[in-house]
């Protein structure tokens, strides 16, 4: 007999714990489920060196020193040709939507310089938002298309000799151009420390009454699943509208965070944002049967759309299917509106499309919400 | 028209039948008894009254309301008090009150409000937070507001589990002076003193409605004949009495013992027995009691709870 520490005694409180791990389904799931999950996520989707980046090609001229300089280009693996265009103005604005990553210019008179051994210029702008995307991209430019150019010369026995004569290529990196992280990462803060917020607060709005006995006689009242729901969200938009006022004022103190584009659409699309987010939060509520499930589901939600939105790595260098994946997060849609419209000063249209995104997720949100508020005990 | 008028009413929990084929009615004005062990299914029973769980099984009108289809119609006419204080402890008297008041929609929510503080004698610590206050004013202050919005009918469940003997007197004064303005109440509790304050009472055990009626008559329906034993040795008295056959219950109170049995016949005959066997131990025949009653149900109900 040993008063102070007794297996038997460890062995009946492990066996209770492991009984009551076995019952909340939920917990234990999670347990297993969330180192599994996210290992093999983001072992597979955290890319900082990302291949196949979209690019926009504005030929002038469809000759031999192009294609070879545009074929070199692609079998660097970096850049992928899926826009072709004579149009500056459309590939600044592919830019700006951020359907591209790069856009090359080669100028109608690339090939004539060439062959009089006049300097040949190309172009490539880079969207520098996101500095770390661009940059294996950028790195292995000049050496390539140098080597490029010799080679489609070797062809030409006139042009040949005169070897020595130097490609120019100019890069730009836009919106970013010192390539200042921060630029990058504190708008997409904004959208992380609300989506942190506002999902964990709602996530615990009714499992907080069900906790505490106050359902019962909450359901027990005249009240309806619609008021309720508004009733727990809507104090939260106040919270959040703090939240971006303290973030952009920090921006612009802290950071000197360039902000170029308009603040009305930015604090519009922040407010879908939020108002998506906190609907998310009271789903979540509905479905967790106490605040401690709440907050795991919360994280189980939080830590892959942190990875897999864009905010920590860049989206471009996650594979399809992880990037396909990113889309199903607000924050995906949200990263992007205010990089676009802080960074780059992008107007309603060029990102009409995510709005449209984090607008089907509130309406999404909600109707789950309200098919899942039991109005009864049952 | 029956201010609570449902049959058949069936809740499973699973494979628990938790109420099993409950009717009931209960009078307009008229204050009923819910009693039974615990986990007997009394607050599932009272939950799908108020429109709070939807019933497997059975119909029934609530004020003249369907319970499966008018629960929301219920829940205005009806005020609930819950087995556990479940106000917000986080808000203040007063804003509790408020936050009743304004979802029942009464307006002035200020007047309303001051009456019922003032009525409740907490006018001066209205500021209070409702979770510092003790269990007998946490009861007065549910109370109050689910009767703020002047309901038909109150279901009122366990309300006096851990209140004082004297806030238990004042809680049932105040009930009857609500059932006499015409309110329908029915209470569900443990107690007996509480039961024989009833106008009729109902016995609900592991789901069943055993009986019904006034103190009176489920006492005089149970059949039971009981006595009172006296003299020394009670203890061993006791002991030799349980298991003889015809006695059910053997009870100390004070000096006596309460021996009670539903065969009278056997009873007294094991009875005379002790009495021969032991000296100076009297019989004589004693009054049934609603406990005696109750404990009687108790052990004669299979326990589905197991």
């Amino acid at each position: 007999m040993n008063s102070i520490f007794s297996f038997a005694r460890l062995g009946a409180l492990l066996i209770k714990e492991f009984i009551q791990m076995r019952r909340d389904r939920i917990t234990f799931a999670m347990m297993l489920g969330v180192p599994l999950l996210q290992l093999v996520l983001f072992g597979f989707a955290i890319n900082n060196d990302p291949k196949g980046l979209p690019t926009a090609l504005v030929a002038m001229s469809n000759d031999q020193y192009t294609r070879a300089m545009v074929s070199a280009l692609q079998v660097t693996g970096y850049y992928r040709f899926d826009h072709v265009t004579e149009s500056a103005e459309e590939a600044e604005f592919l830019m700006a939507r951020g359907d591209v990553s790069f856009v090359v210019t080669i100028p109608a008179d690339f090939a004539s310089r060439v062959e009089r051994g006049d300097n040949p210029q190309i172009l490539i702008e880079a969207d520098a938002t996101d500095p770390s995307a661009a940059s294996g991209a950028i790195s292995t430019l000049s050496t390539v298309a140098s080597q490029a150019l010799l080679r489609a010369q070797g062809m030409q026995a006139a042009a040949a000799e005169d070897a020595r004569q130097q490609l120019q290529v100019v890069v730009h990196q836009r919106y970013n151009p010192e390539g200042i992280s921060q630029y990058n990462i504190v708008p997409g803060l904004l959208g992380v420390i609300l989506q942190m917020t506002m999902v964990m607060m709602t996530a615990m709005a009714l499992t907080r009454e069900t906790e505490r006995g106050t359902m019962e006689n909450l359901l027990a009242m005249p009240s309806s699943p619609a008021e309720i729901m508004l009733g727990k969200v809507l104090p939260f938009l106040v919270v959040g509208a703090v939240q971006v006022a303290v973030v952009l004022v920090a921006a612009k103190l802290l950071f000197d965070i360039p902000f170029v584009g308009s603040l009305t659409l930015l604090l519009s699309s922040v407010l879908v944002f939020v108002l998506s987010l906190v609907l998310l939060g009271y789903t979540i509520s509905t479905m967790a049967r106490s605040q401690m499930q709440a907050m795991q589901l919360t994280f189980f939600f939080f830590l892959p759309s942190l990875l897999l939105s864009g905010f920590m790595f860049p989206y471009r260098g996650m594979p399809g299917w992880a990037q396909a994946l990113g889309e199903i997060f607000p924050l995906t849609h949200f990263l992007r509106i205010t990089r676009a419209v802080m960074l780059k000063g992008a107007d309603f249209h060029a990102i009409a499309a995510e709005i449209g995104w984090l607008v089907v997720f509130v309406l999404v949100f909600a109707g789950t919400a309200l098919l899942r508020f039991r109005r009864t005990l049952d | 028209m029956n201010a609570i008028d449902v049959h058949g009413l069936v809740k499973r929990f699973g494979d628990k039948t938790v109420v099993d084929h409950v009717t009931m009615s209960v009078a307009e004005g008229e204050i009923v008894g819910f009693l039974g062990p615990n986990g007997s299914g009394k607050t599932t029973t009272i939950r799908i009254m108020c429109g709070l769980l939807t019933p497997d099984e059975g119909e029934g009108t609530v004020l003249g309301f369907n319970i499966r289809t008018e629960s929301l119609r219920i829940k205005r006419e009806v005020g609930y008090m819950t087995q556990k204080f479940s106000f917000y402890e986080d808000l203040t008297i007063g804003e509790n009150l408020e936050f009743v008041a304004r979802l029942y929609q009464l307006k002035p929510v200020g007047e309303y409000v001051a009456r019922t503080l003032e009525e409740l004698g907490l006018t001066s610590r209205r500021n209070q937070l409702a979770g510092t206050l003790s269990g007998g004013w946490k009861q007065r202050l549910a109370l109050a507001a689910c009767i703020m919005h002047k309901p038909k009918l109150l279901l009122l469940d366990e309300p006096t589990a851990g209140v004082d003997p004297k806030a238990r007197r004042e809680f049932w004064d105040e009930i009857h002076r609500l059932a006499s303005g015409g309110l329908t109440v029915l209470v569900s509790t443990h107690y007996m003193d509480e039961a024989e304050r009833c106008h009729r009472i109902s016995y609900i055990s592991y789901g069943k409605m055993l009986a019904t009626g006034t103190v009176a008559e489920v006492v005089k329906n149970a059949g039971l004949t009981t006595f009172v034993v006296q003299g020394p040795q009670l203890a061993k008295v006791a002991e030799e009495l349980q298991g003889r056959p015809g006695v059910d219950q053997v009870a100390p109170f004070g000096a006596t013992l309460h021996v009670v049995g539903s065969d009278g016949k056997k009873l007294e005959a094991a009875l005379a027995d002790v009495e021969k066997e032991h000296k100076g131990v009297t019989v004589a025949p004693g009054e049934t009691s609603l406990e005696d009653v109750f404990i009687q149900f108790m052990s004669g109900s299979k326990d589905n709870m197991a």
